[in-house]
């Protein structure tokens, strides 16, 4: 082969991943950087522009609200690149790293969002993305109330908006309206017609506060609801509680925690998923490591994450033995 | 006092409905909106709330369905 013919290509590009081999030869998906799964419009066009010169007829969706090009020659990596202008549009990671995170639409629209998940998206992408887990991969998601659409339990961190509602009875006029709305019946209207919260039975939807149609239902604390250890794929996992009413703040910090934790103590066990390695270690271990840094939010206690049944195949060596025999 | 009456009326039209028969009222009049039970008096006042309105009143007739007292507050 010619010098003039050999293809030449910036291996930079490819570090943190987002270069998908495809069946093709010399074909592969470039997964774009897309947090939150917000695009401004003008990067959208954009976009279009790179997939129409480069790829081939259409684009993905991924899951993860990533945009994918498709049918990207080998070839053009370096020309996809300075098209979509490294800046503006960073191509997307995979492999045993911290993934693009996943977030609803939030609370600027949405009028069922109680925090900013988009803000915290951006946060965690600028500050976290990409950063090799040593294990396997990391993902995160947020969601903007406790109705979870992003599915965040099913992440290795999973965050859902919550506000603690307070009663100023004063402003209320007795309408029933929050008792009503109120799914797990956490308020029921008392004696006096006033209502009355059963704070155990509370999820922190704030539904009783969107409600209100006085204003007499009002935020006493706001934050997120986190859940650890969750995955999907074969051997799906529900993440437990870990923290609540977490200031929106301290995302990127509580992530980092749980993130250190998790290459400390997966070492030497090989490609595993930060579930299995806290049903491994026990949950109390994880929570001890995260009370000392987070001690206002931290719960008092948690259980493993839980393990949904798929029903196909079989879960244990015992198991298998037991059909072989 | 002038009575809007949206029973049958599905969201988001109750909403829609609501703001143009306000639009036709003098600030500061008071008015009487009749609502469906379920998601329309969910949505509805916290909406008109949500437009500057202030309102008085919220009370379940034995029929079942609301009575919401409002005044109309042009900002």
């Amino acid at each position: 082969m010619s010098n003039a013919k050999q293809t030449r290509l910036d291996l930079n590009n490819l570090k943190a991943g987002g270069f998908i081999k495809e069946r093709g030869k010399d074909l592969f998906t470039v997964r774009l950087r897309v947090p939150g799964g917000r695009l401004s419009v003008p990067r959208l066009k954009k976009i279009a522009e790179v997939a129409e010169k480069f790829g081939g007829e259409f684009v993905h969706l991924s899951v993860r609200q990533s945009i994918e090009l498709i049918n990207i020659n080998l070839k053009d990596f370096d020309a996809v690149v300075e098209a979509l202008g490294e800046k503006q549009q960073k191509v997307a990671s995979c492999g045993a790293r911290v993934r693009v995170p996943v977030a609803c639409g939030g609370c600027e629209y949405n009028p069922n969002g109680l925090v900013d998940t988009q803000k915290s998206a951006l946060e965690v992408d600028a500050q976290l993305f990409g950063t090799p887990t040593g294990h396997h991969k990391f993902k995160v998601a947020f969601a903007g109330c406790p109705f979870d659409c992003p599915k965040s339990s099913t992440n290795d961190v999973g965050f859902s908006g919550a506000i603690e509602p307070e009663l100023d009875k004063t402003a209320c006029i007795n309408c029933g309206l929050c008792a009503k709305s109120c799914v797990p019946k956490a308020i029921v209207m008392g004696q006096d017609n006033l209502p009355l919260l059963t704070a155990a039975a509370c999820i922190w939807c704030g539904d009783c506060v969107k409600v209100c149609p006085t204003e007499a239902w009002r935020v006493k604390k706001q934050g997120y609801t986190v859940r650890i250890g969750g995955k999907w794929g074969r051997n799906p996992l529900v993440g437990t509680l870990f923290a609540t009413f977490l200031p929106e703040g301290q995302v990127v910090a509580f992530i980092a925690s749980v993130l250190a934790w998790y290459q400390q103590k997966a070492e030497g066990l090989g490609r595993i998923r930060l579930g299995d390695t806290i049903i491994k270690e026990g949950p109390q271990a994880l929570l001890d490591h995260l009370r000392a840094r987070f001690p206002e939010n931290t719960v008092s206690e948690t259980m493993a994450p839980q393990i949904i049944a798929t029903q196909v195949g079989m879960s244990s060596k015992r198991e298998i033995a037991h059909a072989v025999n | 006092m002038p009575l809007i009456d949206l029973r049958g009326v599905s969201c988001p039209t109750n909403f829609v409905k609501a703001k143009l028969a306000l639009e036709e009222l003098d600030n500061g009049t008071t008015v009487q909106i009749l609502l469906d039970d379920g998601e329309t008096v969910k949505n509805v006042p916290r909406s008109l709330k949500a437009d500057g309105h202030r309102l008085i009143g919220l009370k379940q007739t034995a029929e079942g369905h609301y009575i919401l007292e409002l005044e109309k507050v042009e900002e």
